[in-house]
């Protein structure tokens, strides 16, 4: 990389922190605990809309992960989970009325209140519907990875997304507050993913899945984004580009080897195809405030419906990360 | 006991850990030094508190240095009693420096040769530039006193007799000097003066401890308990600190069963050495988001035997199913039609949920493939291939050594010599696969290629069909394999010569084909006309 390209990068950066400090007056304190946060505390970040029905399984879970505090951003949800979080104890709760698309789909306001209080932490960045797996999640908490990864000298830890689904239309995946989603949809696809290089960022490109075997088949580059990155030992001069897909500077970007080895990766369980999706995708065609002006909600919603039906019979049941690990979705590099 | 406490910890939290230990009464505190990673203080830190110890306890025998995140595996009874039955033995890894292969950095003479006044850990530039120059300007010190580098493990466990030799040297101040510059000095300190006074060195450390590639400990966890129990290791390090089940399986072990049995940690071993292969080498062909190798560092392009077959759909009629029948393999059709993605049976969807989907393929053609073959790891794949096919695959197979590509060169003619087209639409037809043919063929016979390509013409191959069917077969199936016993259905190539003719005499030379004879002998014999040619 040239010294032009490096200074422009840089440019970028400091763009991207001014406009998080800039879209700071977006968010309003509903319940701010941040001075309960201890130096060493894994944090979670989070912004969220109408998702009351999640949220008491997410905090579960990610509670049992060993997650000190959630910061959260309430972007106007109408469904009582805003008040749910604000009772939470380990919870600090920012509300929004404002434009998720303007505020580059809430990497600004997330950018904003990591800036302030993740500085020196391992923060954990991370959409209600998805659930973080890493190796050995089964028998040891997140800060056994942390304390592996600063041991190591490494700052930043990817984890793919994978799109779960469930077997028979999305109607039959039924899903009450509470309970563990990945029961109404266990199953995703274990090895149709395009990777590429993106030189500019340095990060790795990830698309396919279900979503593009049944929503993008005539534009396949326009399925979504799977690559993340979501564990990051955050310094406040750093700054996620494009949701936690990439970072920069960009070295935070390379969580791959090149050299024909396998760094420790996880994945992010997504457990957005549940009974749930079919209003919420025509509240967000409404909204117009996703990615790629709603493309996916858009194919979605035209025609397939309720009959839409993302299983085949090469699906893969989840069962736990060494199925993930043996199937080459993510790896324990090595730790051991 | 004595325990060394790193000058790095503030005087409020030592004075509160030591008074915690006010209660027992054989714990001392030795001399505080910082350590850091690979520095002297280390030495002086164990130095002091080796001293203090073989002062104040006159009744050890054998001292053992541990961390604190060193853990018992058994009890310490076990220990002393094994320790008893070896009073004369001095339990440290201590190893020339031509017999160590675990050095990390490629510093192994240089450590002795070289100064190293600066940290490693903190001054990273500095401690690689003084390297530099020290190497550029041939600087080198002596052993002093003839002294032979060793090397090893800094956890060890000393006789009280070898110890107060080594502390009590008059020429002690020399070797502490040259020590104090040499890198990582832990780890060889004890090491190379155990050798001038022990009577009886066991070379190797009774604590457990395993280093990954970068040369930092392997952290062990609550869920190797098992496996720790096993290695019926004294002592294993490191231990993560909140690892509580570890702690409190270990160390309130009441008494313990008596096993008495010698330390054996190699299923450890197995398992870190493994984690340190998958970092380094990682699982051939596999692309994933944290395995992402440049061009040429693949350590294999693809996981797994394959077979392409060029040609062969376009002479024998259903060749697909005869050849999944005589090797046992999945066949399919052609995996890079244009149209859509030919899976085995038209399947739709394949192993992995891979799409039959054109476009999705050639968005990331050569990652489809890749996919296709991990995901099939343990089944043998076969497809059709040919001009008519997307090429973008083409310097992929052929530069990788697990591709098997056999190809009848001028098949593509077959199909078109049956079609019912205008012969002008033939023509350029022909011209048109032909050189997309042999731009393939250039590739797989470049100097790059790692393949096993076989290339026949197809005038050659129609010579002895069966010969060229058994070979590839064989090598897909293993060799000694029995003949075939039942061959593809040729499809009928009565006219054929003529229509290579006729395209000759429209000035398209179908030169690929190989050289045809004219008197149409692979058409119907003359024995048994109108009936399709059969593969004997």
């Amino acid at each position: 990389m040239g010294l032009w390209q490096s200074y422009r990068l840089r440019l970028q950066r400091r763009r991207w922190r001014i406009r998080a400090f800039r879209k700071r007056r977006d968010l309003t304190v509903i319940n701010d605990r941040t001075a309960n946060i201890r130096p060493g505390d894994i944090l979670l970040f989070s912004t969220l809309r109408n998702e009351d029905v999640r949220l008491p399984y997410f905090l579960k879970y990610y509670r049992g992960l060993g997650v000190n505090h959630f910061l959260m951003v309430d972007n106007g949800s109408t469904d009582g989970g805003g008040e749910y979080l604000a009772e939470q104890p380990d919870v600090s709760l920012w509300w929004t009325q404002s434009s998720y698309k303007r505020a580059r789909f809430g990497v600004d306001w997330l950018n904003w209140l990591q800036m302030r209080h993740a500085h020196g932490h391992w923060c954990l960045v991370v959409d209600p519907d998805e659930f973080f797996v890493y190796p050995f999640c089964d028998t040891r908490p997140v800060r056994a990875l942390t304390d592996w990864l600063d041991a190591s000298s490494i700052r930043s830890f990817g984890a793919m997304l994978v799109d779960m689904y469930p077997k028979g239309g999305l109607k039959n995946a039924k899903y009450l507050k509470g309970e563990n989603p990945l029961d109404a949809a266990p199953w995703f696809d274990s090895g149709n993913y395009s990777i590429k290089k993106n030189h500019r960022f340095g990060n790795l490109w990830i698309q396919g899945g279900p979503r593009s075997r049944a929503f993008f088949t005539e534009e396949p580059w326009r399925a979504p984004a799977l690559n993340k990155i979501p564990l990051v030992k955050w310094d406040r001069r750093y700054a996620y580009v494009s949701s936690t897909h990439m970072l920069l500077p960009r070295g935070l970007n390379l969580v791959y080897d090149e050299w024909g080895g396998e760094k420790a990766s996880g994945v992010l369980l997504h457990t957005k195809f549940l009974d749930t999706f079919a209003t919420k995708a025509e509240e967000e065609l409404e909204r117009r405030q996703h990615y790629a002006n709603s493309h996916e909600y858009r194919a979605y919603a035209e025609g397939l419906r309720d009959s839409v039906d993302l299983w085949c019979k090469w699906s893969e049941q989840y069962i736990n990360w060494r199925q993930l690990e043996i199937l080459g979705l993510m790896s324990k590099g090595n730790w051991a | 006991m004595v325990i060394h406490v790193d000058k790095a910890v503030d005087k409020k939290t030592f004075n509160a850990f030591k008074g915690a230990l006010r209660d027992l009464s054989d714990v001392r505190f030795s001399k505080r030094h910082r350590c850091e990673w690979g520095t002297w203080g280390l030495v002086a830190a164990s130095q002091a508190a080796s001293e203090l110890m073989l002062e104040t306890f006159p009744d050890v025998r054998h001292v053992y240095l541990a961390s604190g995140s060193c853990l018992p595996l058994r009890p310490v009874k076990e220990l002393i009693r094994y320790l008893e039955a070896r009073p004369k033995t001095d339990f440290i890894e201590s190893a020339t420096t031509s017999d160590v292969l675990w050095t990390v950095g490629g510093l192994d003479k240089e450590r002795f040769t070289l100064r190293f006044p600066f940290a490693w850990k903190k001054h990273r530039f500095l401690f690689d530039k003084y390297v530099e120059l020290q190497r550029r300007l041939n600087i080198t010190r002596k052993m002093p006193n003839g002294l032979v580098p060793h090397m090893g493990s800094q956890w060890w466990c000393l006789t009280r007799q070898t110890l107060s030799a080594i502390l009590q040297d008059p020429e002690r101040s020399t070797y502490d000097r040259y020590f104090k510059r040499v890198w990582i000095p832990d780890e060889s300190y004890f090491q190379t003066l155990v050798r001038l006074y022990s009577l009886n060195i066991e070379s190797r450390s009774l604590t457990l401890s395993k280093f990954d590639f970068q040369g930092k400990p392997h952290i062990f966890y609550d869920d190797h308990l098992q496996l720790l129990r096993r290695s019926d290791c004294f002592v294993a390090r490191k231990i993560w600190p909140h690892a509580e089940r570890l702690y409190t399986t270990f160390l309130d072990d009441p008494a313990g069963a008596i096993k008495g049995q010698e330390p054996n940690p190699g299923k450890i071993d197995r398992i870190f050495s493994k984690a340190v292969e998958r970092r380094t080498k990682g699982r051939p062909g596999l692309y994933m988001q944290s395995r992402f190798p440049n061009e040429d560092w693949e350590n294999g392009v693809t996981s797994a035997a394959y077979s392409i077959f060029e040609g062969f759909s376009d002479l024998f009629e259903n060749f697909e199913p005869w050849l999944a029948n005589a090797t046992g393999a999945r066949v399919h059709g052609h995996l890079f039609a244009e149209d859509r993605v030919q899976f085995e049976g038209g399947q739709s969807t394949f192993a992995g949920a891979l799409s039959d989907c054109a476009e999705i393929r050639d968005y990331n053609g050569r990652m489809f493939l890749r996919s296709l073959i991990w995901n099939t790891r343990g089944e043998r794949q076969c497809f059709m291939f040919g001009p008519r096919d997307r090429q973008y695959i083409s310097w992929d197979v052929s530069k990788d050594p697990n591709a098997q590509i056999s190809v009848i060169a001028g098949a593509w003619a077959v199909p078109l010599f049956r079609s019912n087209a205008n012969f002008a639409e033939i023509r350029s037809e022909a011209a048109r696969l032909q050189k997309i043919e042999s731009e393939h063929l250039e590739v797989l016979r470049s100097i790059y290629t790692k393949a096993r390509v076989r290339i026949w013409t197809l005038a050659d191959f129609l010579e002895a069909p069966m010969e060229g069917l058994q070979s590839v077969i064989d090598e897909i199936t293993g060799k000694n394999m029995r003949r075939l016993s039942e061959a593809p259905k040729m499809v009928d190539l009565q006219g054929f010569a003529q229509f290579l003719q006729n395209l000759k005499n429209q000035g398209m030379h179908p030169y690929l084909v190989g050289d045809f004879p004219p008197d149409d002998n692979y058409g119907a014999p003359k024995q048994r006309p109108n009936k399709p040619y059969l593969v004997r």
